[in-house]
């Protein structure tokens, strides 16, 4: 069996596409964990079910607390913007008030940028370190 | 006439203010760094309390305000009705802080690093305020800037899953570039009124507004 080569070695760019399956079982902080851990490894991560506004909230306040100059700048995060379809859709009652859950973007501040994004569309620039 | 006016006017004023603890809501004044926060508190600040004290200093650089400062107290009257508010200027929440950017408004690194880090703790500080402390949100925003980020999309997120009352404002409609229109565009879902902090355009329909949405 071919040994799985280490992340560092490799010269691309890294993604994470982490499954809703995945984060389902998570605590908020273990959540927030996985994507900064992701995130400050210089890998992009890409949530399938993106995160609460509370998770949100929290996930900004920890980022602030592991800012530090010369090498952790923070976060690029995406995702689309809440659609006013989604508040009246049979399918969004039916799941409660977590049906906004949409698909998140997110990456080291220094390596991804967004280059437009609208209700349907995130377009972003990712580049090496 | 005119006795008996300023009378019940003192009575009225000293029953409201012995009920203010209870009475008075805390409105955090949120948005993204430079969208005029601060130039809007000392605004109100300034309109509204007798000896017109500013909330804090306004500044161009990114992350001038790095604390949460409250204004106590305010009273604004619209219509023969008094609204009493504290305002919460807060500092602009972002996701990213890098001190790089500091330097180029003439910053030494020192002072950057320094302005950086307390920049990190203000953001995380408006966070925590706004989980916990505040009774609604007035969102400012730079109505020249892409209201369509994600900081604003997270931040009126947030702000909704809490029940919030949220009033909107595009500021800064005294610069060419401005489009309220845009903002209008990106939060249908909420009104929102133009002003500009600054010159003090269209302040009494934001303080008709204050009056509607908080008072």
């Amino acid at each position: 069996m071919a040994e799985a080569k280490h992340p560092e070695d490799e010269d691309g760019v890294k993604i994470d596409l982490i499954s809703a399956e995945r984060m389902d079982g998570k605590t908020t902080m273990e959540k927030i964990r996985t994507i900064l851990d992701g995130v400050r490894d210089n890998k992009i991560v890409i949530l399938e079910a993106g995160l609460t506004p509370d998770e949100e909230s929290r996930l900004i306040e920890v980022t602030m607390a592991e800012i530090s100059p010369d090498e952790f700048t923070g976060l690029e995060i995406e995702t689309y913007p809440k659609s006013q379809a989604d508040d009246s859709s049979l399918l969004g009652r039916l799941m409660g008030k977590e049906e906004t859950k949409k698909l998140t973007v997110i990456g080291p501040a220094n390596q991804i940028e967004t280059l437009h994004k609208d209700e349907t569309l995130i377009s972003a620039l990712v580049s090496r370190k | 006439m005119g006795l008996l006016t300023n009378l019940r006017s003192s009575i009225s004023r000293a029953v409201s203010s012995m009920f203010s603890d209870e009475e008075s809501k805390r409105i955090g004044i949120y948005g993204p760094p430079n969208a005029g926060k601060t130039t809007l508190a000392n605004r109100i600040a300034r309109d509204w309390t007798e000896h017109g004290d500013v909330v804090g200093p306004e500044s161009h650089v990114p992350h001038e305000t790095r604390r949460a400062r409250r204004k106590e107290n305010v009273e604004i009257e619209r219509n023969g009705n008094t609204v009493t508010i504290d305002i919460v200027d807060t500092p602009g929440v972002t996701t990213k802080v890098d001190y790089t950017e500091f330097l180029e408004h003439d910053m030494e690194k020192d002072d950057a690093v320094r302005r950086s880090r307390e920049a990190t703790e203000g953001v995380a500080e408006a966070m925590h305020w706004l989980r916990e402390d505040v009774d609604g949100v007035v969102y400012v925003l730079d109505s020249t800037e892409d209201p369509f980020t994600q900081v604003n999309t997270m931040l009126i997120g947030i702000i909704e899953s809490q029940d919030l009352p949220v009033l909107i404002l595009a500021n800064k409609i005294d610069l060419e570039d401005s489009s309220v229109q845009r903002i209008r565009n990106a939060f249908p879902q909420h009104e929102t009124t133009e002003l500009s902090a600054l010159e003090g355009d269209n302040m009494d329909e934001v303080y008709d507004q204050i009056a509607e949405y908080f008072g």
